[in-house]
């Protein structure tokens, strides 16, 4: 049933379309999902839909903003290990060390990195805003000099394998390369059993909805279209008023919010957070699902999420060892020939779909002005 | 003096070892249409570029309304009162032609109230569309739109946005002899209603049919000023012109 849900129409002219398609998809996923899926299923779909908020904040960012963000990673794990270390913390016990941080036998007490995370009233709300605040920070700098592009690419993506290198090194107090895991419990939930599981997929479920709703509000307001046009042309824009730097910051500070967010649910679903799940590699790959499902579209971003990490599961559990070849092959067909994602592959079918055949056997739109093929989806298909 | 909107004085906008704007000293009073006329390269858009700080002048001071323009974002100098077209249209293919004139008006709102969606019309952004004859394209991609009903988009939005001063680039290349007619009756009702226009503009029929007063650029600086009659009586205008015979299109369109 959620296949049929996203099979539906990708346009979204009219408000109650748009309804109806949000009631079926989030029925599909509050209701058929958990009662058809096995357990061991569900938590993987809840781990699909934690990287689909992070891919909503990247078709906020790249989609509608233009920003090639290529190190989400760094905002995913800050995250996670703002959400691990509190996690950590609550699994001790009062006045206990973490296993993590007697390994070097550095440690007697809590480090000082540390204590604020007991606090769960600290930990949570730090798992989203120090990923803006470092946004935010980057951002400035980088967009108020006019760095964009391949530029701007390199530099987030670099952020992610520094941020890497800083945990890595210094593992004594971060865990190193293993990261933070073997959690026992999440607010009171117990991580191994699978009716708690089930209900963080609940909770998964519906921080996504929120998430989605709330991006397509801001991407349907006025802020998304100058969001747009910055996209399309930044210089332009100044002389419309506008401070370039101000539009992308906001975009770009809250994907990052996304991806912290997203890291902070992830931890409890999957049960670790290390840094071969948020350095460079990964990075890229969070854009991956975006252009795969269709960077301008929200919703498709964030199927995009869900079906390469579907196929990348199912097919590994198959064949091992060939993922990352395919992987390849969908990122240069995706860049070759569907340069606007699925998204983009059905939208092209539905005007195809629309057309009738003319006497003499030309065909021509019967609705809407025909968009050629090349051109991304119409913006009010952003959603 | 406390009539005059715009004092340039001493201009300099050099490009390595080639000065563009060459110590011009120019000045506009309120509620003024001037037209700028001149050669290619005489630096008639770089004129306009350093006003509203696409380029930086080197040297030299742009002083509008009282405050010193040198040294301010292109984007504080919008919200400081002056507008501008571009030579080459310039508006967002992917936006509606309603939603391109909307984000213009929407330029000095605060910033939590475009987090919200466009609700309806407002008669601004309806009489700006009006104004320029898209009314009934308000709802098609701007990309969609011809050459000239872009120009036309782009002065919808600079409209809207209620300028003190408008500076318009070329407004009537490529268009119509009856677009031309109608852009022309549009700067001149604008001027009516209180704005300051500078157009720099090189189809000398549209300059003679409706300028009054006009500059003439050559080489970066002033050559002259005065009505179009005196313009063309003018023999340093007609050598200018007529003494460079390999710029064809400043030859084609001697002011005679």
């Amino acid at each position: 049933m959620s296949a049929v849900a996203k099979l539906l129409p990708a346009g979204a002219p009219r408000p109650s379309a748009f309804v109806v398609r949000f009631l079926l998809m989030a029925a599909a996923l509050l209701l058929l999902a958990p009662a058809v899926l096995s357990d061991f299923r569900l938590s993987l779909l809840a781990k699909f839909l934690c990287f689909a908020i992070i891919a909503i904040g990247i078709g906020l960012a790249w989609g509608q903003g233009g920003m090639l963000v290529l190190g989400q990673g760094l905002f995913f794990g800050l995250g996670g290990y703002c959400m691990g270390m509190h996690l950590k913390i609550v699994d001790a016990g009062a006045g206990q060390l973490p296993d993590i941080l007697t390994y070097s036998g550095k440690y007697d007490s809590l480090p000082a990195l540390w204590t604020p995370f007991s606090s769960a009233w600290f930990a949570i709300p730090m798992a989203i805003l120090l990923p803006m605040a470092i946004a935010a920070l980057l951002g400035a700098a980088v967009f108020r000099q006019r760095i964009r592009g391949a530029y701007f690419a390199i530099l987030s993506q670099a952020l992610a394998g520094a941020f890497v290198i800083v945990i890595v090194g210094n593992n004594a107090l971060t865990g190193g390369t293993n990261g933070l895991t073997n959690f026992q419990s999440f607010f009171g939930l117990s991580v191994s059993d699978p009716a708690d599981q089930k209900i963080l997929y609940f909770v998964v479920v519906i921080v996504l909805l929120l998430v989605f709703l709330a991006t397509r509000e801001l991407v349907l307001g006025r802020y998304g279209r100058v969001l747009i046009a910055v996209r399309d042309d930044e210089d332009r824009v100044r002389f419309l008023g506008y401070d370039p730097t101000r539009i992308k910051l906001v975009a770009y500070v809250l994907a990052a919010g996304m991806a912290g967010l997203a890291g902070a649910l992830f931890v409890p679903v999957v049960g670790i957070i290390s840094p071969a799940l948020l350095g460079i590699v990964p990075s890229i790959e969070m854009v991956i699902w975006v252009a795969l499902g269709g960077r301008s579209v929200l919703a498709w971003a964030a199927a995009g999420a869900v079906i390469v990490n579907s196929a990348r599961s199912s097919i590994s559990e198959q064949f091992p060892s060939t993922w990352l070849y395919l992987q390849g092959l969908l990122f240069v067909v995706v860049i070759l020939f569907l340069p606007h994602g699925i998204a983009g592959a059905v939208g092209h079918l539905r005007r195809l779909a629309s057309r009738v055949p003319l006497p003499g056997g030309r065909r021509v739109a019967a609705a809407a002005a025909p968009a050629p093929s090349h051109l991304p989806p119409r913006s009010n298909e952003v959603v | 003096m406390s009539t005059e909107l715009l004092q340039i004085r001493s201009l300099v906008v050099a490009f390595d070892a080639f000065h563009a704007i060459d110590g011009l000293d120019l000045s506009l009073r309120e509620h003024e249409v001037r037209f700028v006329i001149g050669p290619n390269g005489a630096g008639k858009t770089t004129l306009i570029d350093s006003i509203t700080n696409l380029v930086r002048p080197t040297s030299g001071s742009i002083v509008f309304a009282g405050e010193e323009l040198v040294g301010h974002s292109e984007h504080a100098i919008v919200h400081a009162g002056i507008g501008r077209t571009f030579q080459k249209p310039s508006v967002f293919d992917e936006l509606t032609v309603l939603e391109n004139v909307d984000i213009a008006a929407a330029f000095r709102l605060p910033f939590r109230s475009l987090l919200r969606r466009r609700r309806g019309i407002t008669a601004e952004v309806a009489r700006a569309l009006d104004s320029v004859n898209l009314a009934e394209q308000r709802d098609d991609p701007a990309g969609s739109l011809s050459h000239g009903q872009k120009q036309w988009l782009e002065v919808a939005m600079v409209l809207v946005q209620r300028p003190r001063l408008l500076l318009l680039d070329e407004p009537v290349a490529g268009m119509t002899q009856r677009e031309r007619l109608h852009t022309g009756e549009l700067i001149t009702q604008i001027a009516q209603e209180g704005t300051t226009v500078l157009v720099v503009e090189h189809d000398m029929d549209f300059v003679r049919r409706f300028a009054h007063k006009v500059t003439v650029m050559h080489e970066g600086r002033i050559l002259t000023e005065g009505t179009v009659a005196e313009v063309q009586r003018n023999e340093t205008v007609r050598e200018v012109y007529l003494g460079r015979p390999r710029d064809a299109r400043g030859a084609a369109e001697v002011p005679a």
